[in-house]
């Protein structure tokens, strides 16, 4: 071990991998120190499978890469994949029961890409089930080092959730048990965690990142994003990860990729901030609210303009997303009925009782009433009054943020209403529906949005700030943040007690 | 046009076929699509459904869905929706199927064919991309079932008719002509044993005037003659129910060729509920003009237009033309024959007697036909020449089929079919036979036309068949003159 290894966890990914290019610590014994902690820390619940055999086989492939000369962005850094990404070197589970052992004959894209570019996978990363929950609370995985399914705690306080779904992605990074990792946000599964977490996680225009490979949950929806310390370490990674995948994703755009770390410097002197009346209502806990302007003080400090924006149907968002979602959940979870792969019930008399048990068994609460609120809002007789209204509705919801940019560059408001709360403190599925309304207008309408850390509130927990942007913007989103953490040092503050 | 009655009912009949179409790969994977391969083998990860795939549209089977609308006068839908349409079925991977539901890419058009002489036009309700499952196999295994994913994600075209036609015969007709059209243009192999061209039929009878009876679909005819029993057996079926002071229920039936029977699977209370929704992982399929232009110029001549052609430049009839152009082959053989020897009609005669007759007891298609089409004209050739008799062609043509030789000429040599056409050598023979039917001669006289053929008849029979039946009579009727 050299000296730097004490210290490899807390350094960026960006400084990371210049000691890798210039061989001050090799790629073998930087993936070494990471799966020594994410095994040390197991009770964080983060991770759910390691296989230090393709970790170490990776790295090595790393290091004789950087011998060369030739390294990319990213060789030898070693990243996590939540564990709804599919590769052919960990198993994937999607947080669910129905995949248990289930091991993908291909990578996902985004796995691909970042591999291209360098990166050496320590493994997969705990979250809720196909994606669905708001506290990672609904994972049917046991984490390594466990028999049974455990709770992902907040680095911050044990007591409390990471959020979700990416929650073990969040605990991930803020833990230091990786430098960055992957994520995926359907409602604000990147953006809700990093702020409940204190990191940075960018969700970048649907239709950036291939979704080729990432299980599905709402397929309109779904769009894979870093989730790192800083923008700048987001910015490397959202580099590799995006580009046009148009031979396995339809909806992949034919948008060439762009090198975010290119525009991180720019000065931000007149950058219009728009801020939304309606994500600071009744709902917005005080500490959130005091943080949140602060952090919008902050800006002012910096050059920008805060300009009052509407974005009138808000709150539309939650029935809008909780009918589409689980609509499109409800079609895209069929193909899990036991006759080809995953989870099959033991007995059965017939195949529709095969049917039933599998799903009965396989599946867990939340995803079951999904399944079911999906089925009901497309069924004869229900259709245009739940499905069709609320694609209306979203369509509008898009449109006010047309009207919104005309006066603003960047809007900005909180990621969540409050900070995170107890493990268990939510047992109403609404009540953390009700959670999502502020990341859920930002995903129905494809735009991009970054949640970075903001300051601390109530129980000197993480606060994050959301910013969103026009669609292509990502580049914006990620320089605006990046200039507050040059100014500020939120993103460098970390959990006590959790040194290895 | 009244429609024919049967038992004071009046027969409505409306189509869904599904054409597989001839795409080296699937619609949404990269999969081969082959039929007959081991099970399995040729499904990739897509067409299994594993975690993570998404489909992928494949450009070739849009062209062939162009191509079926260009060449029925269809609308083209410049933008047209995939949709899922959800049930559970262990053949059904992904636990849905991508189909097109409310907006078609081919929208209206009709197909027109002739029923006997009387020319007959079916229109189209729409033609829409689907893909079609895998199977399930219940023999090969004891107490269980096995699942062969080979034909999953195969492309299809669903071809749907408005319920125009009115007898089991109209029916079957429009399916023969619908297969001629893909199969003319290229986009399905025809197969009907191998299930790339299967015919659903929707049936109902009702008094004449009535509002339209209550219907029954018979799924899965795969084959004319199956089509043909089937639908018949329905019409009688559904028309002594009613007699019988039963109501028709709606329901899909199968019909079974061992029996003659159909049989009713599921009724409408059955109905799945499919939950259709616009399929989220692809976008509204969108066909430019320039697109359809592209295909237009690549199409080759539709069969109804080389009828057109046939009748204007051969001066063919119409049913002529018609019949003529079944198939490319058949056309082509046609126009080879009519170009070379100048007999258009003459030629149109042959292939649909007997060309046409060997065909069908042999079962064979055109392109393997034992007298080709140069032959053929120059049998023709002959004929119109003089040189033989249609009855010494007959003979030449029959020598041909059998392999016995290749060469008109050489035939009719060997044959000694010559017609006699040296009028010194004739009026002999015509003498002779005036001064051996003394009787006739004066019957004829007297004005007994019945006579006078007598008297060509024993002509011919003392020239072998070799004198010109023209010249006999020209020259019969100069001597008794």
């Amino acid at each position: 071990m050299t000296s730097h290894s004490t210290d490899l966890h807390d350094l960026s990914v960006t400084a990371l991998a210049e000691q890798l290019r210039t061989r001050q610590v090799s790629a073998v014994e930087t993936a070494q120190h990471f799966l020594d902690r994410a095994k040390a820390q197991h009770t964080l619940g983060a991770y759910v499978a390691l296989n230090e055999e393709a970790t170490l086989a990776q790295a090595r492939a790393a290091d004789a890469q950087l011998a060369t000369g030739n390294a990319g962005t990213l060789t030898g850094v070693p990243i996590a994949h939540k564990d709804i990404f599919v590769t052919r070197d960990f198993p994937t589970t999607a947080g669910s029961k129905m995949l248990a052992g289930y091991r993908s004959p291909f990578d996902a894209t985004v796995v691909t890409r970042l591999a291209e570019a360098g990166a050496v996978t320590l493994g997969k990363l705990n979250c809720d089930e196909f994606a669905m929950g708001s506290a990672n609370e609904n994972s049917a995985v046991a984490p390594i080092g466990f028999d049974a399914p455990a709770p992902v705690r907040n680095p911050w306080d044990l007591s409390r959730v990471p959020g979700g779904s990416s929650g073990g992605s969040a605990v991930a990074v803020a833990a230091r048990l990786a430098p960055a990792v992957t994520g995926t946000d359907t409602g604000g599964s990147i953006r809700q965690p990093a702020s409940f977490c204190g990191i940075t996680g960018i969700k970048p225009t649907y239709g950036r990142a291939s979704r080729y490979g990432m299980i599905a949950f709402a397929s309109s929806l779904d769009q894979a994003g870093p989730m790192a310390r800083s923008a700048e370490d987001c910015a490397l990674l959202l580099s590799a990860m995006c580009g046009p995948d148009l031979d396995r994703d339809s909806t992949s755009l034919d948008r060439p990729v762009e090198n975010f770390g290119a525009t991180l410097n720019n000065d931000i002197a007149g950058l219009r901030i728009g801020v939304p009346a309606e994500f600071f209502g009744d709902g917005l806990s005080a500490d959130v609210r005091a943080a949140v302007d602060a952090a919008l003080q902050e800006y002012v400090k910096l050059g920008a303009k805060l300009v009052p924006i509407e974005l009138p149907r808000t709150e539309l968002s939650i029935p809008v997303y909780y009918i589409l979602a689980p609509a499109e959940a409800s079609s895209n979870l069929s193909r899990f009925d036991g006759v080809k792969f995953g989870h099959r019930a033991k007995g059965y008399t017939d195949l529709v009782d095969m049917y039933k048990k599998t799903r009965a068994e396989g599946f867990g609460d939340e995803v079951k009433r999904r399944i079911m609120i999906g089925a009901y809002v497309l069924s004869e007789g229900y259709y245009d009054a739940y499905y069709l209204q609320a694609q209306k509705i979203r369509r509008m919801i898009a449109d006010d943020f047309q009207a919104a940019f005309q006066h603003c560059d960047v809007i900005a408001g909180p990621a969540a209403p409050t900070v995170a709360w107890q493990l268990g403190a939510k047992s109403d599925p609404l009540a953390n529906y009700l959670a999502d309304i502020y990341t859920l207008p930002a995903s129905l309408a494809g735009l991009p949005g970054l949640s970075l850390p903001a300051g601390f509130g109530a129980g000197g927990m993480p606060v994050g700030l959301q910013l969103i942007g026009n669609y292509f913007r990502e580049g914006h989103l990620l320089n605006a943040a990046h200039r507050f953490q040059q100014a500020t040092d939120f993103h460098l503050r970390q959990p006590a007690g959790l040194a290895l | 046009m009244t429609a024919k009655l049967i038992h004071g009912y009046e027969v409505v009949i409306g189509f869904e076929t599904h054409a597989q179409l001839a795409t080296q790969s699937k619609i949404f994977s990269r999969a081969a699509t082959a039929f007959g391969a081991e099970p399995n083998t040729q499904a990739c990860a897509v067409d299994m459904a594993l975690p993570g795939t998404l489909p992928v549209m494949n450009k070739k089977a849009v062209e062939c869905a162009i191509k079926l609308g260009l060449a029925l006068g269809s609308k083209i839908a410049p933008r047209s929706i995939f949709a899922r349409k959800n049930y559970f079925y262990p053949d059904l991977p992904k636990g849905y199927q991508i189909s097109q539901f409310e907006i078609p890419v081919v929208q209206g058009g009709e197909v027109s064919f002739f029923l006997g002489e009387e020319k007959k036009t079916v229109r189209l309700e729409r033609a829409h991309l689907e893909e079609d499952a895998g199977k399930s196999l219940h023999e090969d295994f004891i107490g269980q079932s096995g699942i062969d994913l080979n034909r999953a994600g195969t492309p299809l075209l669903e071809i749907v008719t408005q319920p125009d036609m009115r007898s089991t015969e109209e029916a079957v007709a429009y399916a023969r002509e619908l297969h001629k059209v893909v199969t003319w243009i290229g986009i399905c192999d025809g197969n009907m044993q191998e299930g790339s061209f299967r015919c659903d039929a929707n049936v109902s009878v009702r008094k004449p005037g009535g509002p339209l009876g209550t219907r029954r679909e018979i799924k899965n005819l795969n084959s004319f003659k199956n089509m043909q029993q089937a639908i018949d057996y329905e019409i009688r079926w559904q028309i002594e129910e009613i007699e019988d002071g039963r109501s028709i229920q709606q329901a899909t039936v199968l019909f079974n060729p061992d029996t003659g029977e159909t049989r009713a699977m599921r009724t409408k209370e059955d109905a799945a509920d499919y939950r259709y929704f616009p399929d989220p992982d692809l976008p509204p399929l969108v066909v430019a003009q320039s697109w359809v232009d592209e295909v237009r110029a690549g199409m080759p001549e539709l069969p109804r237009q080389r009828a057109a052609r046939f009748v204007a430049d051969y001066g063919l009839p119409e049913y002529d033309a018609t019949t003529l152009t079944q198939s490319q082959d058949m056309a082509s053989y046609f126009e080879a024959v009519a170009q070379a020897c100048g007999q258009a009609k003459l030629a149109s005669n042959w292939i649909m007697g007997e060309i046409s007759r060997r065909l069908n007891t042999e079962e064979i298609g055109i392109a393997d036909a034992k007298v080709g089409s140069a032959q053929l004209a120059q049998l023709i050739a002959r004929i119109s020449d003089g040189t033989i008799s249609n009855n010494a062609a007959r003979q030449v043509f029959e020598a041909l089929w059998a392999g016995e030789a290749d060469n008109v000429d050489a035939v009719i040599e060997a044959k000694g079919l010559k017609q006699m056409n040296d009028s010194g050598a004739l009026e002999a023979i015509i003498d002779e036979v005036i001064a051996a039917n003394p009787g006739n001669v004066e019957q004829y006289r007297a004005g007994k036309d019945k006579a006078f053929n007598a008297l060509v008849g024993q002509v011919m029979k003392a020239s072998k068949g070799k004198a010109n039946p023209g010249q006999v009579n020209d020259l019969l009727k100069a001597k008794l003159a």
